[in-house]
C-alpha cells in the first residue's frame, strides 16, 4: 500500500456527493516512450501539426462511427449520468461525470465539425483543440474504465466508453500515448502476451503447476501446451500463469477439463486473451492481437476456442472476433464459437458430469462482483441475462453459502472494480483507490449482513484490482478469488484420465 | 530519474526501475531498497538473488506461485506463501523485489 494515498471513508448511505472541482486534474498516467509508440504504428512524440491532424483524425472517427456521431450529437444535458460514474463517486471531480468527459470531445467536435460552432463558438461551448484541452484530453480520457455504466442510465444510450476510446485514439495517433497500454500491445505483438513471458518460462511455470496440483491431490493434471490436435484451445489472461489469485482459476480450468475428459491446451504463440487495444480504440491493432488466436487455432488444429476469466477479452471475442478474425468454419459447429469456460463449467454441471463437494467451499461465504463487459457487453449462454445467471449458478452448484450484493450494484448495474479499461497502473493508484468506493460499500455492506469473506471476479483486471485496493479499505487482500478457484476446491477428481 | 548511489548517478525510469539491468550490484539494490524504506535482511536477499537467477534463464521475473515454491524449499515451508513475501516486500513481491533486483517491472493485468 501507498502511504500517501487514502480511501475515502465508507458511507452508510451512499448519497451524491457535493462536486470539488479538479481533485484529479493532475491525475496523469505516464507517456509512453518513442519506442512503445512506434511499436504500434503511432508517432515517436508529439508531432509537430498535432492540431491539425488530431482534428483530422477526429472527422474520420466520427464519419466512421455512426454510433460516434450519435453519442456526440444527442446529449441534451438531463443529468441521469452524473451521479453513475464510480470515478465521480469516489473523487467528487466534476470532470469524472459522464457528460463532462464526454464534453471534452464533444466540444471540439463542435468546433470544428457542425455549423453552429464553426460560426458561433461561444453560443454553444464549441472549443479549439488546444494545449489546455489536450491535456484535460489526456487526463480524463484516462480517468474513464470505459465500463459503460452511465450508458445504462442515459435515455439516449449514449456510451461514454465510445467517446474515451476516440479520445485515446487520437491522442496516440498525435504521438501522446500512454505507457501501460502501449508497452504492454508492444509486447504481445513481439512475445504473444502481456507480461512478455516467453515460450521456455510459461512451459517451466505450467510444469510447476502440474506438480503442485499432483501434490494437493495425488492425481495427475494436466497443464498442456502447444499440443497439436487437441480439442480445446484455451485463451486465458497472462495473468492466470503469473498472479495470485488468477492461478488458482487456472488450476480450476485444468481441473474441469480434466474431470470432464476434454482434451485442451494452451498456445505458447496466443498466450494471452487480453487485447487491450479495445482500450486505446485501435481498429488495427485490435485485430492483429486477435489474429494470433486465429492463427494459433489453426496451427494446433483444435475444434473449439474456449475463453478464460477475463472481463474485456470476453467482450472483444464475443463481439468482435468473428468479424476480425472469423469466420470460424474449421471449429466444430456444435460448440458456441468462441465460447466462455463459465459456459463450459455450466454445460457440464447441468449434464452432470462434474462431481462437486459444496462442504468443500464451506469455509468461503461468497459474494460475486460482475465485471462491466461481461455485464454490459456480452451474454453467456443462450438465455438473455445469461452472464449474470451462468456464473452465480456455478458458484452455488460449488459452494452452500452465496449473497449478492445491493440490486443496484450488480447485473447490468454493476459498479467498475475501478481499475478497468488500461488504468490498472501504479502510476494512477489514487484513483484506483477512489474510483473502487462504490463496491467496497456494497461490499462492506454484505460484509457486515452476511459474514462475506470472498468476493468472486471473472476478470483479471477486477482481481489484480481488489487485491490492490481491499487493503485501502481494511479488507483482506485475499478475500478476491477466482471463479474456478471454487470449482477447483469443489471437484471430486477422478483418477482413471 | 537518476538514483544516486555513493555518488554514482544510475538512470531509472519514472517509477524506480533501472534503466539498464547491468547497472545493478548489490550498492545499487541497497539503495533502491532505502528508497523504497526498506532494510534489506538476509531473507530479502534470498528473494531478490532468485529473481536475478530466474531472470538471467527465462528473462522474466517468476510467477508468484514459482517464487513461493523456491523460497519455501529456501528458508522452509512456512515462508513459501505470499503472505510471508508481502510482509517482505509490502508493495507487492513481484514489483517491489524486481525493482530492488533491478528487473523490469512486470506488466499486464498483474
Amino acid at each position: 500500500m501507498a502511504a500517501d494515498i487514502q480511501a475515502p471513508p465508507l458511507r452508510e448511505y451512499p448519497t451524491i456527493p457535493v462536486i470539488v472541482e479538479n481533485t484529479m486534474a493532475d491525475s496523469k498516467p505516464y507517456m509512453a516512450t518513442p519506442a512503445h509508440q512506434e511499436s504500434l504504428g503511432y508517432p515517436g512524440e508529439l508531432v509537430d501539426n498535432w492540431q491539425d491532424v488530431a482534428v483530422k483524425k477526429l472527422g474520420e472517427l466520427v464519419s466512421g462511427s455512426r454510433a460516434l456521431q450519435v453519442f456526440l450529437d444527442t446529449c441534451v444535458k438531463c443529468g441521469a449520468c452524473t451521479d453513475k460514474c464510480h470515478y465521480y463517486l469516489g473523487t467528487q471531480d466534476p470532470n469524472n461525470m459522464p457528460v463532462a468527459r464526454q464534453d471534452l470531445l464533444r466540444k471540439v467536435y463542435r468546433r470544428y465539425y457542425t455549423f453552429a460552432g464553426k460560426h458561433f463558438p461561444k453560443l454553444v461551448g464549441a472549443v479549439d483543440f488546444d494545449e489546455e484541452v489536450r491535456d484535460q484530453w489526456y487526463s480524463y480520457f484516462h480517468q474513464c474504465s470505459q465500463c459503460r455504466r452511465c450508458s445504462v442510465f442515459c435515455p439516449y444510450g449514449i456510451d461514454t466508453a465510445e467517446i474515451s476510446m476516440a479520445g485515446r485514439e487520437i491522442l496516440d495517433v498525435i504521438g501522446v500515448g500512454q505507457k501501460y497500454c502501449n508497452e504492454i500491445l508492444g509486447k504481445v505483438h513481439v512475445i504473444g502476451n502481456n507480461l512478455g513471458l516467453p515460450e521456455p518460462a510459461l512451459v517451466n511455470t505450467l510444469e510447476g503447476l502440474e506438480e503442485d496440483i499432483k501434490d494437493d491431490t495425488g492425481v495427475d493434471v494436466r497443464v498442456p501446451v502447444d499440443e497439436k490436435n487437441a480439442d480445446v484451445l484455451l485463451i486465458t489472461p497472462s495473468a492466470d500463469f503469473f498472479a495470485e489469485p488468477h492461478i488458482d482459476g487456472l488450476i480450476g480450468y485444468a481441473k474441469v477439463f480434466h474431470q470432464a475428459g476434454i482434451s485442451w491446451t494452451l498456445s505458447s504463440y496466443a498466450s494471452e486473451a487480453a487485447n487491450f487495444s479495445m482500450f486505446i480504440g485501435s481498429k488495427d491493432n485490435l485485430k492483429k492481437v486477435a489474429m494470433r488466436i486465429r492463427d494459433a487455432a489453426l496451427d494446433l488444429g483444435v475444434k473449439r476456442i474456449v475463453v478464460g476469466e477475463c472481463g474485456h477479452a470476453w467482450r472483444v471475442a464475443y463481439n468482435f472476433w468473428n468479424t476480425l478474425i472469423g469466420p470460424f468454419d474449421f471449429l466444430d459447429p456444435r460448440y458456441p464459437a468462441p465460447q466462455h469456460i463459465c459456459e463450459v463449467t455450466y454445460d457440464l454441471i447441468q449434464r452432470g458430469a462434474l462431481r462437486l463437494n459444496k462442504e468443500a467451499n464451506d469455509h468461503r461465504r461468497i459474494t460475486f462482483h460482475d465485471s462491466c463487459n461481461v455485464a454490459r457487453a456480452s451474454r453467456m449462454g443462450n438465455m438473455p441475462g445469461g452472464q449474470f445467471l451462468i456464473p452465480r449458478e456455478i458458484i452455488k452448484a460449488c459452494a452452500n453459502h452465496f449473497h449478492d450484493m445491493s440490486p443496484e450494484t450488480i447485473h447490468e448495474n454493476t459498479f467498475c472494480c475501478g481499475g478497468g479499461g488500461g488504468l490498472l497502473t501504479d502510476d494512477l493508484m489514487k484513483l484506483r483507490v477512489r474510483g473502487a468506493l462504490p463496491r467496497m460499500e456494497a461490499l462492506a455492506q454484505v460484509v457486515q449482513d452476511n459474514d462475506v469473506n470472498t468476493l468472486i471476479a471473472i476478470c483479471a483486471i477486477c482481481k489484480t484490482q481488489f487485491a490492490k485496493v481491499l487493503p485501502y479499505y481494511k479488507f483482506q487482500m485475499d478475500m478476491i478469488t477466482s471463479l474456478h478457484q471454487i470449482v477447483g476446491d469443489a471437484i471430486e477428481l477422478d483418477t482413471t484420465h | 530519474m537518476a538514483l544516486d548511489v555513493g555518488g554514482k548517478s544510475v538512470e531509472t525510469d519514472e517509477e524506480g526501475y533501472l534503466t539498464n539491468r547491468d547497472d545493478w550490484d548489490e550498492e545499487v539494490a541497497k539503495a533502491i531498497a532505502v528508497a523504497e524504506g526498506l532494510d534489506m535482511s538476509n531473507n530479502h536477499w534470498d528473494v531478490v538473488n532468485f529473481l536475478r537467477e530466474y531472470y538471467e534463464e527465462y528473462q522474466i521475473a517468476p510467477a508468484v506461485r514459482v517464487l513461493t515454491k523456491a523460497i519455501g524449499k529456501k528458508l522452509g515451508k512456512d515462508k513459501g506463501n505470499s503472505k510471508y513475501l508481502y510482509e517482505l516486500f509490502p508493495y507487492g513481491p513481484a514489483k517491489q523485489a524486481c525493482k530492488i533486483a533491478g528487473l523490469p517491472k512486470p506488466t499486464g493485468c498483474v
